[in-house]
């Protein structure tokens, strides 16, 4: 055997050992991701149940029922597209709930991995590549808000404000909601070199916000033209919106429901393919 | 012949203006320890970046277990194990926890993952500490525990860059005594180290780097024999004398370096010098006879210490 060829039958040795060893990492690598992510959270589970029971409770309860009775009383039951106060305001929480996980997963934790204790480094440095762990940081996200969605919605159905056959939907359309307006915080969040209250600026200045402006309260047709085009990019609004359609069947073309789809979808996109090439840029220096 | 596992060609790294690896070139044979010994910022991380396939390289030649990194990333980091520069252990896990999130990286089957976690807990002498939280641990058992997790997958090379820098020396002796198991096993090796003694102890080759520049191969005692003398002679005057004894000190020994606190005669015998130095009146205030170190061949190829 010549020396050239001797060569390549070690390369191709080496080669085919080498493809088998990371195969399997190749294929479910976004799942180890998201198996290690899911541990983490178990050393906060407690938080994540108490947020998930918590808060349905005391935001129907005191929104829903209490400043209800006051809306209710004022413009009369009805008023608001149809229906009570109760109904109108629920898929709207239910939307805002999965922005609240968004806005808390996908800040500080990305931070922690990717700076003050970077675990994210330590997946890239095995068989893991970059975009698998945003995916398996979307996917680990991902059960967590469809956790406290669910549970959401339970109450609200407790309460009695589903009154629509296809109420379950509104569950889904939150969870792409919560992930759409997520995956664009992670981008922001991976660009960060260093944490100088950024993060608490995110909370203050757009997810606030973005909740007073996005129908969520009372319809964005009440407010001034000059200020409803928030609404139209907030995902919040989108989602919102799609979420009244299915808890009590508001009344909206087809062709806007399809935009509130289609919006979500893409920005889900953009951001998750952003948030993997940023990643690939931080991770492989 | 030993097959080659790292293989490295006029290899470049340029970050914009600045060139942090400036065409090095090595190959390191499989079971063998190799060392780059360099100052901070020689471009020992970055080397060891590229070769981990974690660093896209701007030119020349690299291959890693036979592989192109720039092609075969996940397939190359499968079969290596990293210990980096700053430990990135995941401090919201128990110890053990992370040795089992780790082992699934490499697509290893849970039962087998649990297995080889308690083994490698007992070659890090960890056992007791399983279930305690990371952030609990001593720098050197933080240490042990990433060079344990390094293990996970069996790797075919190990990478270590600085392992026992900001250690106590019975830490440091300690993680010395596993790395050496693991050489004796006949795993790989390839360290970075600014610590001469670290370098002498563990490495059967190394490189000397100088911004991002190989200033010498060879091993250990090679190097010395090759660049220094057996003995260096070191004496001291007092601040204010140093540069005029200096003057007097022509002809002894093979070589002299001047230092701003200490002159270091190099030679064969360091006891002979110091006699003739005495019998020629010359009255140093402290005197040492030591063995030449890689310190000393440092500075002889670069006219700096290593750690300044």
């Amino acid at each position: 055997m010549s020396s050239r060829e001797e060569s390549e039958r070690i390369h191709s040795a080496a080669l085919a050992s080498a493809v088998a060893a990371a195969a399997r990492t190749r294929r479910y690598g976004s799942w180890y991701v998201a198996e290690h992510r899911f541990r983490v959270m178990g050393t906060y589970a407690q938080t994540v149940l108490f947020t998930a029971i918590g808060s349905p409770l005391v935001y129907l309860y005191a929104m829903g029922v209490g400043l209800a009775s006051l809306v209710d009383g004022n413009v009369g039951a009805n008023a608001l597209t149809g229906v009570s106060y109760l109904v109108f305001l629920a898929p709207a929480l239910l939307a805002s709930s999965a922005i609240a996980v968004a806005s808390e997963e996908f800040t500080y934790p990305i931070m922690l991995g990717l700076k003050w204790n970077p675990t994210f480094f330590g997946m890239n440095a095995s068989a893991i590549q970059p975009g698998q762990v945003i995916n398996g940081l979307v996917i680990s996200v991902a059960a967590r808000m469809l956790l406290t969605c669910a549970i959401y919605y339970v109450f609200m159905l407790v309460f009695g404000a589903v009154p629509g056959a296809l109420g379950i939907v509104a569950v889904l359309v939150a969870l792409l909601t919560g992930l759409s307006f997520g995956v664009l915080v992670m981008a922001y969040t991976i660009t960060l070199k260093d944490d100088t209250g950024q993060l608490a600026m995110v909370q203050r200045l757009i997810v606030l916000p973005m909740t007073l402006f996005s129908g969520t309260f009372f319809p964005l047709t009440l407010l001034p033209p000059y200020l409803q085009w928030i609404g139209w990019i907030s995902p919040l609004w989108h989602g919102t919106e799609l979420s009244r359609v299915f808890a009590y069947g508001m009344s909206e073309p087809l062709w806007l429901s399809l935009v509130h789809v289609l919006y979500l979808t893409a920005l889900l996109a953009i951001g998750w393919i952003w948030c993997r090439r940023l990643t690939v840029r931080r991770l492989n220096k | 012949m030993p097959e080659t596992v790292i293989v490295t060609q006029n290899l470049v790294k340029r970050y914009q203006n600045f060139v942090a690896v400036d065409g090095i070139d090595f190959e390191v044979a499989a079971g063998e320890s190799f060392g780059l010994l360099g100052p901070n910022g020689a471009g020992k991380s970055t080397t060891m970046r590229m070769i981990g396939a974690v660093s896209t390289r701007t030119s020349g030649d690299l291959s890693v277990l036979g592989l192109d990194p720039d092609r075969y990333g996940p397939e190359i980091r499968a079969q290596l194990g990293v210990v980096p520069q700053e430990n990135n252990l995941d401090l919201e896990l128990k110890v053990r926890e992370n040795l089992l999130v780790y082992g699934r990286y490499f697509g290893l089957p849970r039962a087998r993952v649990a297995r080889r976690a308690d083994e490698l807990l007992e070659f890090a002498q960890l056992e007791d500490k399983a279930t305690a939280k990371v952030d609990d641990l001593s720098g050197g058992m933080k240490r042990r525990l990433t060079i344990a997790r390094a293990l996970i997958n069996d790797p075919r090379l190990l990478l270590l860059d600085e392992p026992t820098t900001g250690l106590d020396p019975q830490a440091r002796h300690i993680l010395w005594d596993r790395l050496f198991r693991l050489k004796e096993q006949g795993t790989t090796l390839l360290l970075t180290t600014h610590y001469m003694d670290e370098a002498e102890q563990l490495c059967d080759r190394l490189v000397v780097i100088d911004q991002g520049r190989i200033m010498a191969e060879g091993s250990p005692a090679e190097l010395i024999r090759r660049y220094s003398s057996r003995e260096v002679l070191e004496v001291r005057f007092g601040s204010t004398q140093n540069a005029e004894a200096a003057g007097r000190l022509h002809g002894y020994g093979e070589r002299i370096d001047v230092l701003p606190d200490r002159i270091l005669v190099y030679s064969t015998s360091g006891e002979k010098e110091l006699e003739r130095m005495t019998a020629a009146g010359l009255r140093p205030i402290t005197s040492l006879v030591r063995r030449s170190s890689l310190e000393d061949v440092f500075l002889r190829l670069t006219g700096r210490n290593l750690i300044e």
